[in-house]
């Protein structure tokens, strides 16, 4: 229903803005990560526009292929998408961008909260999940994970088996007992599955 | 039960004779062991300090109501300090960044102390099967009882209970899982067969309930593996 938003934002930025498209009445607009926060100012700052509200901040992973990376269009790995909605106007608009290449090397956007002070722990958390740094922040630390986690577990690279406990798992030794499972649970029930055994093969009678 | 209620049974030859030893008037004495001592007031005197994360909590504040009465089993005194209690009741999902934290609360507990790992995310993870969170107390504690269920139903919760204070009676230190109390999988195929049925089904329900299976004695509590 921000159409205006769109064509505004064409024609104000022109090539900057890569894409957009408003699907199943959702306004879209892919913008260059350079032009991150002017967008956002203009955004909030146009009285047609009036974006007073952030909704929501999350990065997406693409998986990256040398075929992938070949046919993109779009520059960099990990997508940052941002939900705004004008309570004034009762308009919404979605902004995406892409940053960093396939080592996440140079992933980094202007922080927003100078804009809008909500975006504060959401800008954490995208940091925390996804690795995306943001220039400005007043205070990036980790809010989810622990300040002991390393990488960020919501990047396509991140293992999947991989868990970074804080205390040692106990042991046979250390326990004085079996710690295997018990019946009903499997010997590897609750671990991740890139630990559980490959299938047993059929008995043979 | 009816030798509590006092009003059957009075006439009878027991009835006589326990009036008898309640007046004093027969004076004798009983063995025992002092652990069998021991266990026996241990059962009976269980303080938990219930350590709830998670949607289990649902049960446990249902378990611990008046329709399933905890107090019944001498367990309710809840003490929210580990200092004062002996039985941890671990109550939903642990992460892995609150394991330092049952570690410590564990810690603190004066022997002898129980675990109770409540539902299967405590018990082994559950379908947490990710990098956030444990993959079961026992990787980091040991656990006397285990009651799997999503959550588990304040009956099955129970019978955990039970299975604690035999344990505990009996000095067994192995752990012990809660088996179900019917095998779900026979009543969905009895309900399938009741459902394609021709005819009323009504008139399958007294035949269904005549055919149900007993529990096998030994198994409703589980057994101590």
């Amino acid at each position: 229903m921000s159409r205006i938003a769109l064509d505004k934002l064409r024609e104000r930025f022109g090539p900057l803005v890569l894409e957009t498209h408003s699907e199943f009445g959702d306004d879209t607009a892919v913008v260059e990560p350079g032009i991150w926060r002017d967008v956002c100012l203009f955004l909030r700052d146009d009285p047609d526009l009036d974006f007073n509200l952030p909704i929501d901040l999350c990065g997406v992973d693409y998986p990256i292929s040398e075929a992938a990376a070949r046919r993109r269009t779009l520059p960099g790995r990990m997508e940052v998408v941002l939900h705004l909605y004008s309570i004034g106007r009762r308009h919404r608009v979605r902004l995406k961008t892409r940053v960093g290449d396939e080592a996440m090397e140079g992933a980094e956007l202007d922080s927003l909260t100078s804009i809008w002070p909500g975006l504060d722990w959401l800008e954490r958390e995208v940091f925390d999940m996804s690795g995306v740094r943001f220039r400005g922040h007043p205070d990036l630390r980790r809010i989810l994970m622990y300040p002991e986690f390393e990488g960020h577990p919501l990047q396509r690279t991140y293992p999947a088996a991989k868990t970074q406990p804080l205390v040692p798992y106990r042991t046979e030794a250390s326990a004085g007992m079996p710690v295997d499972k018990l019946e009903p649970f499997g010997a590897h029930e609750g671990m991740p599955f890139g630990r559980q055994p490959a299938p047993r093969p059929e008995k043979e009678d | 039960m009816g030798d509590l209620t006092g009003r059957e049974g009075l006439g009878d030859e027991r009835g006589a004779r326990r009036s008898v030893a309640i007046d004093g008037n027969e004076q004798g004495f009983a063995t025992s062991r002092v652990d069998a001592m021991l266990g026996w007031a241990r059962k009976y005197s269980l303080f938990m300090y219930p350590f709830v994360t998670a949607c289990c909590a649902m049960e446990f504040m249902s378990l611990t109501g008046p329709r399933f009465d905890i107090a019944r089993f001498g367990a309710e005194a809840p003490r929210f300090s580990p200092r004062q209690s002996d039985l941890l009741w671990v109550v939903g999902t642990i992460s892995q960044r609150q394991a330092p934290v049952l570690v410590r609360i564990y810690e603190q507990m004066m022997a002898p102390k129980w675990v109770l790992a409540f539902g299967t995310c405590a018990s082994s993870g559950g379908f947490y099967d990710n990098y956030t969170t444990l993959p079961g107390i026992d990787k980091v504690i040991a656990v006397d009882v285990y009651v799997p269920g999503c959550p588990p139903r304040p009956e099955a919760v129970l019978d955990g209970l039970l299975l604690l204070q035999d344990k505990i009676a009996r000095g067994v230190q192995t752990p012990g899982v809660v088996r179900p109390r019917e095998d779900p999988v026979v009543r969905a195929a009895e309900l399938v067969r009741l459902r394609r049925a021709p005819g009323d089904p009504r008139a399958l329900v007294p035949l269904l309930k005549a055919n149900a299976p007993d529990p096998p004695a030994g198994d409703r509590r589980g057994g101590i593996a």
